[in-house]
């Protein structure tokens, strides 16, 4: 409980320190971030979970054709199944990259930690223009969210999973310029910061993983 | 003994603990002083608008809900007034424009609108931000002995985030196509082809679900890592349980709503049909949409929200009342283990019984009974709480202050709200029953005399913590006397309503339904002037809650002589009263030595014992002596 005695001791001459900001409680054995974004990210399954089940509650009450078959389209004969399997590739390679980037600053090497972050963000550019040229092809097709609930869930839920994209994006933007900074004062705690994105990385990954296959080739 | 030690504090000797206990007065006072003048290196805006501290941001919380609570009051006044006297003209109608009430008659449409945002800004603006984002910011830092809570500036973002969504959802009612009006549940078809207020209303709940996303994340971690040395789980106080879990369900509920409402969105923007099924017709125009999707699917995701939802309105009303209870009974809760055991299952529970809501909607009888056998199941743990408050009264030294009235009276009012709620539990009696008044006056006797009851419970007994002074006691115990009575005139009649079968949706009070009429004019204008009668018995709290804390922000915080004047034993008494708004909450971090409700404990010299005192009465925390001072020793 160090760093109860810690805040204790600070108390009178700064600002109040929040316990456990940087160094894990030790009954528990995380820091409070970590702990934070497991919980946001158990908020994340039950959005996605949702949206999930949305899909299977709404392709199971398709009308079924006369020759038996579902009237549900099929992904890989509507959607772009090649894009989409490169961007599967570009996400775990930016989760790997993620991770040199932590081990790299637990390590207390900034320049390679940046190195990674910046490869992460690269990753996160690509998926995003491919993404985007993914969608292009669907509106050459006359395929609008409007057109059938397919294309309504698809472009609801890739799009709200592009927008985690761009949220995880934008935290790296943010830590490879302005929040690098912190490192100076406090690489532990800068450290933690990206092992949280990370955290949140993976899961917007994950996502992804299970989106791919349900979407495009079921 | 310790009392015949004698030390020298400068040049004067006395007694070691009343040495200690000056010593101790003159540390605080000068740490005291010392934060207060730190706090004036902040500007005005970042001390008490843009705020971190969890105080700050509580009293926001708590200012806005009471705010919004009244506004929603104020709407189902003029909705009573109508009921009552179907068709009337009424000056104060006007209030609301002349398109929506033309000399002063209010239209159908009008009346759709006030109850769709009078359940909404009820339960989303008003007692959740009032019953986690008020009590459980202020309360549950100080009840852990946290210095604040994890994250500040997520807690800042929180109530912002609330703050916008009630400025969308408010300003709807400006918009000349009027505010939301397909009720607080949004069902589609009719949600989804309404007109733009819906929008509003969807845009306004994705604030306030970012807004409890945050709060919720923040306090889960709070409570778990930033407990003091020694605050193990069991020596939480209730309320810490209660927000807790209720903290689980905001957390894990409110998401599905979330989904739904981007597809709600969808539906109404990018013309999609997830809730429109294959060849509506609106209006005798088929409808050009693609079709095939469900409205079902919009009622299971907002079930699956807006059941755990009740919990979270009910929760932290038990939480509250279990802390009035403990005190003023002087003696510890009775069953405080099964109760923290049935509020974790309650919220288990809470996620498996979303469509005892939908038994009409033909989803099948397979599915009806496996939710109308959980939904009997999840009676279960709320008896055990209510019973276990209900038998800790036994033995107890009663005291009747305003707090405990309010604490007392929710127990038999929750009693009847959840009894009542068997009847619609089970899906042969809910054929009967669903969308009657049975089913407002069931839910309202859970909400209003039962939770609100209990906030109002929680205000009286917590304003001497923030402000240093009490409401005053008779018009305390006015407001309390003249809402029981009322409340229960408004409510009670519901129920004879509902058997009888008088529809919740008619806006004339069953005027034109034979079956209706005669029980629904026997009653309406009873009803409605008993609303009126419980709206001017909240002209003494409103008058009692303004002049006491304008009175404290004016300084003059005489009032109360100690720091802790219902001599409670949670640690948010051990800090100092109303703790300086601005950051920290306790001159030092307690350590806590036992459980919560150390009442009355025999052979013991008071008859509460704090959560922060090792041994009665208190040595100093570890043992030692204050270093800096010199201290002699001389035997007597």
């Amino acid at each position: 409980m160090t760093s109860h005695a810690d805040a204790v001791a600070d108390h009178g001459h700064h600002e109040i320190e929040i316990p456990f900001n940087v160094t894990p409680r030790p009954d528990t054995g995380v820091y409070n971030a970590k702990l934070g974004v497991w919980l946001f990210l158990a908020s994340e399954v039950m959005l996605f979970g949702a949206l999930f089940s949305s899909l299977i509650l709404l392709r199971t009450g398709a009308p079924t054709l006369p020759n038996g078959l579902s009237s549900w389209p099929v992904g890989k004969d509507t959607l772009h199944v090649l894009p989409a399997t490169v961007n599967t590739f570009v996400l775990i390679l930016s989760s790997v990259t993620v991770v040199l980037a932590w081990a790299n600053l637990r390590l207390g090497d900034l320049k390679m930690g940046r190195i990674f972050i910046a490869i992460t963000l690269l990753c996160g550019f690509i998926f995003m223009g491919i993404k985007a040229y993914e969608y292009s092809l669907s509106f050459e097709h006359h395929h609008y969210p409007s057109t059938h609930n397919f294309f309504a869930i698809y472009f609801t839920m890739t799009g709200l999973h592009g927008l985690h994209v761009l949220g995880g994006m934008i935290v790296f933007a943010y830590f490879l310029t302005f929040g690098s900074k912190m490192w100076k004062t406090e690489p532990a705690r800068f450290t933690n910061r990206i092992e949280v994105v990370g955290l949140y990385w993976h899961f917007v990954d994950l996502v992804w993983i299970f989106l791919f296959p349900t979407l495009y080739l079921l | 003994m310790a009392l015949k030690r004698q030390v020298r504090v400068g040049n004067q000797w006395m007694y070691a603990r009343d040495a200690w206990r000056t010593l101790e007065e003159a540390r605080r006072v000068a740490l005291e002083e010392e934060r207060h003048e730190r706090q004036h290196d902040l500007p005005f805006w970042r001390k008490y608008i843009f705020s971190t501290d969890h105080k700050v941001i509580g009293i926001q919380y708590g200012f806005t809900a009471l705010c919004f609570l009244l506004l929603g009051f104020c709407l189902m006044i003029l909705m009573r007034l109508q009921l009552g006297w179907p068709g009337h003209a009424f000056s104060v109608m006007k209030l609301i424009g002349e398109g929506r009430a033309p000399g002063g008659v209010l239209l159908p449409e009008a009346y759709n609108q006030l109850g769709a945002m009078h359940g909404t800004i009820m339960i989303f603006l008003g007692i959740v931000p009032l019953a986690v984002g008020a009590f459980g910011n202020y309360l549950v830092p100080l009840q852990i002995g946290a210095p604040d809570m994890a994250f500040p500036k997520l807690n800042m973002a929180s109530y912002w985030c609330y703050f916008m969504g009630g400025v969308v959802m408010f300003s709807s009612f400006f918009y000349s196509g009027g505010t939301a009006n397909s009720g607080w549940t949004s069902y589609p078809p009719l949600s989804d082809i309404a007109t733009h207020g819906q929008t509003f209303w969807l845009c306004g709940m994705v604030f306030l679900i970012t807004s409890s996303l945050l709060g919720s994340v923040n306090f889960i971690v709070t409570i778990i890592q930033l407990r003091a040395k020694g605050m193990t789980f069991m020596r939480f106080p209730f309320f810490v349980h209660a927000q807790l879990v209720t903290s689980f369900l905001l957390l894990l509920a409110f998401p599905p709503l979330e989904a739904a409402a981007v597809l709600q969105l969808m539906d109404r923007l990018a013309h999609t049909s997830f809730f429109l099924p294959t060849g509506l017709v609106v209006s005798g125009q088929v409808l050009g949409n693609a079709g095939g999707g469900n409205p079902l699917l919009w009622q299971h995701l907002f079930w699956f929200l807006a059941h755990p939802e009740v919990y979270v309105l009910i929760l932290p009303a038990m939480g509250i009342v279990a802390e009035i209870i403990a005190n003023n009974t002087r003696k510890p809760l009775w069953g405080y283990r099964s109760m923290v055991g049935a509020v974790v299952f309650l919220g288990f529970m809470s996620f498996v019984v979303w469509a005892h809501h939908m038994f009409l909607t033909g989803m099948g009888t397979v599915i009806s009974a496996f939710f109308q056998t959980t939904t009997m199941i999840i009676s279960i743990p709320s008896v055990i709480v209510l019973s276990a408050l209900f038998i800790s009264l036994w033995g107890g030294s009663i005291r009747f202050n305003t707090p405990m009235l309010f604490a007392l009276a929710f127990l038999p009012m929750f009693g009847i709200g959840g009894l009542t709620g068997l009847p619609l539990g089970l899906a042969t009696a809910d054929l009967h029953l669903h969308d009657t008044y049975y089913v407002i006056g069931h839910f309202h006797y859970v909400v209003a005399p039962g939770t609100i009851f209990a906030m109002f419970a929680g205000v009286y007994y917590w304003f001497p913590k923030i402000t240093g002074r009490r409401l005053n006691e008779f018009w305390g115990k006015v407001h309390f006397w003249i809402s029981l009575v009322c409340i229960n005139g408004i409510f009670f009649p519901m129920f004879m309503q509902g058997l009888a079968g008088v529809s919740r949706r008619l806006y004339d009070g069953g005027e034109q339904y034979a079956h209706a009429k005669l029980i629904a004019h026997q009653t309406n204008p009873f009803m409605s002037i008993c609303a009126i009668g419980l709206l001017a018995a909240q002209v003494p709290f409103l008058i009692n809650f303004f002049y006491n804390a304008i009175a404290s922000l004016v300084g003059r915080r005489q009032e109360i002589a100690n720091q802790n004047p219902w001599h409670a034993t949670t640690l948010e008494w051990a800090a100092t009263t109303s703790p300086p708004l601005g950051h920290g909450n306790f001159v030092e971090i307690p350590v806590v030595y036992r459980g919560p409700y150390e009442y009355s404990v025999p052979g013991a010299a008071n008859d509460w014992i704090p959560q922060h005192h090792e041994t009665e009465p208190a040595p100093p925390p570890g043992g030692g002596m204050l270093p800096e001072v010199a201290v002699a020793q001389r035997e007597m």
